[in-house]
């Protein structure tokens, strides 16, 4: 049992990794795309999370009569990178609004042969 | 205890995540990946990371579901029935999963304290950090002062993301006599009871922006929640109230300057102390005391990233928003 709880963390980290890459490499509307590149960065936030914890220790905020803390490194890689994240994730949705505009379409499979189309 | 919730919480995450893979219908899926989001930032307070927590239900939950929606007002909401084998996806990611699990069994347990994570620089900030910054949140004081020059970059790039979606989508500008448009746009206009609450829970929300931004030095918070928190307001306001009035209260070249400005901010704090005798962004020398220079640097870099990061997120929902009134108009 405990080997299981050394590891539930990574492993549900890796399936929703695959469920991210699933969905980005099967679908084929983009913007369900960008859901998938967005559940599989989710992923990795949340591996870098784990790695951080400390069993019996609290957040990184300094306190009387407490000793042991969690990582504050990966918390400020990962906040930095969320709203990264966001912003990258904007550029990507206003590609799609264009990508509408210009073939009239978002399904990948239907603007493959209307290069001429612009 | 904490240990149970973490399981639940997980599998939560992962029935969502396949749930997401097999909707046909986009809004739905729009609406689970906000769910998603906020189920991983409780597990991220599961896992102690508070500020990280606070981002995520800031921005996943709020800002990135309203960008999606937006863009679904734009594309159409339903998928197409999808006529090519899943058969060769599935394989490589079947293949590349297992990798990945057989990977995990070499990694060191999960919550040891002796994880070699936990052995090279975090020993260094937990116990010096109090006597060379001295701020009680260690998540601010890494952020904002040893890794300063990193979180410069990021606010860099936010900004580079604005001025993208800016050139991709036009920026919005506001109109004069946009009055029937508003109308078109803001379904919510007959709706009494959105108005009401929204008009008593918008100060609240600018408040709450502006206490994390300057609690964050001692609490869960700083400039990136505050930024987004802050945005968020503005965005409510134009949903209920239509776009053209929340233009009205904040142009969208009053938000492209503000951003420039909180990005210069920034950087002026690092020229300063170079003009001061130190290396860029060395807060030690804007005071004759280290710890008060620590103090005024890491407030005015907060400050900067906050004043960025909500002007660069209310102009990229402008620029979606303003797409979406024109589609409509048309």
């Amino acid at each position: 049992m405990s080997y299981v709880l050394d590891y539930y963390n990574y492993w549900v980290v890796v399936f929703l990794m695959m469920a991210g890459f699933y969905t980005v490499i099967s679908a084929n509307n983009l913007v369900k795309k960008i859901v998938g590149l967005n559940i599989f960065q989710t992923s990795v936030f949340m591996l870098y999370i784990t790695m951080g914890k400390v069993s019996d220790g609290t957040a990184p905020i300094l306190a009387e009569g407490v000793t042991q803390y969690s990582n504050p490194l990966p918390h400020v890689l990962i906040l930095t990178a969320i709203v990264v994240g966001v912003a990258t994730t904007a550029v990507g949705l206003s590609l799609i609004v264009r990508i509408k505009r210009a073939y009239g379409t978002v399904e990948e499979n239907e603007f493959e042969n209307k290069d001429d189309a612009i | 205890m904490a240990v149970l919730i973490d399981l639940v919480l997980l599998s939560m995450l992962a029935i969502t995540a396949l749930r997401v893979i097999f909707l046909k219908d986009l809004f739905a899926v729009v609406m689970l990946f906000g769910i998603y989001s906020l189920l991983s930032a409780l597990i991220f307070v599961n896992l102690d990371a508070v500020d990280v927590a606070f981002t995520e239900a800031a921005v996943g939950a709020g800002i990135s579901t309203v960008l999606m929606l937006s863009t679904l007002a734009l594309t159409g909401r339903t998928e197409k029935e999808n006529k090519r084998s899943s058969v060769l996806p599935l394989l490589v990611v079947i293949a590349t999963g297992a990798a990945l699990i057989y990977g995990t069994l070499d990694m060191p347990p999960f919550g040891a304290a002796d994880n070699p994570i936990h052995q090279h620089v975090a020993p260094r900030y937990i116990e010096e950090s109090p006597k060379e910054v001295g701020l009680p949140n260690l998540v601010t004081s890494v952020l904002a002062s040893y890794r300063g020059f990193d979180t410069f970059g990021e606010t860099v790039v936010v900004f580079s993301a604005m001025v993208g979606v800016l050139s991709l989508l036009g920026a919005a500008r506001r109109r004069e006599n946009s009055d029937d448009a508003a109308v078109i746009v803001a379904g919510f206009k007959g709706h009494k009871v959105l108005r009401v609450v929204a008009k008593l829970i918008i100060p609240l929300i600018i408040l709450f922006a502006l206490y994390v931004q300057f609690h964050g030095d001692f609490g869960p918070g700083g400039g990136f929640q505050a930024g987004v928190i802050a945005a968020a307001a503005f965005i409510l306001y134009a949903l209920v109230f239509s776009l053209s009035h929340a233009m009205q209260v904040v142009s969208p070249k009053f938000l492209q300057l503000l951003a420039s400005l909180g990005v210069l901010l920034y950087a002026s704090v690092g020229i300063y102390s170079m003009l001061k005798g130190g290396h860029f962004l060395d807060y030690n020398k804007l005071a004759a005391d280290p710890l008060v220079g620590q103090h005024f640097g890491i407030l005015i870099i907060e400050l900067g990233v906050g004043i960025a990061v909500f002007a660069v997120m209310l102009s990229i929902f402008y620029a979606f928003a303003h797409q979406v009134e024109r589609s409509t108009i048309k």
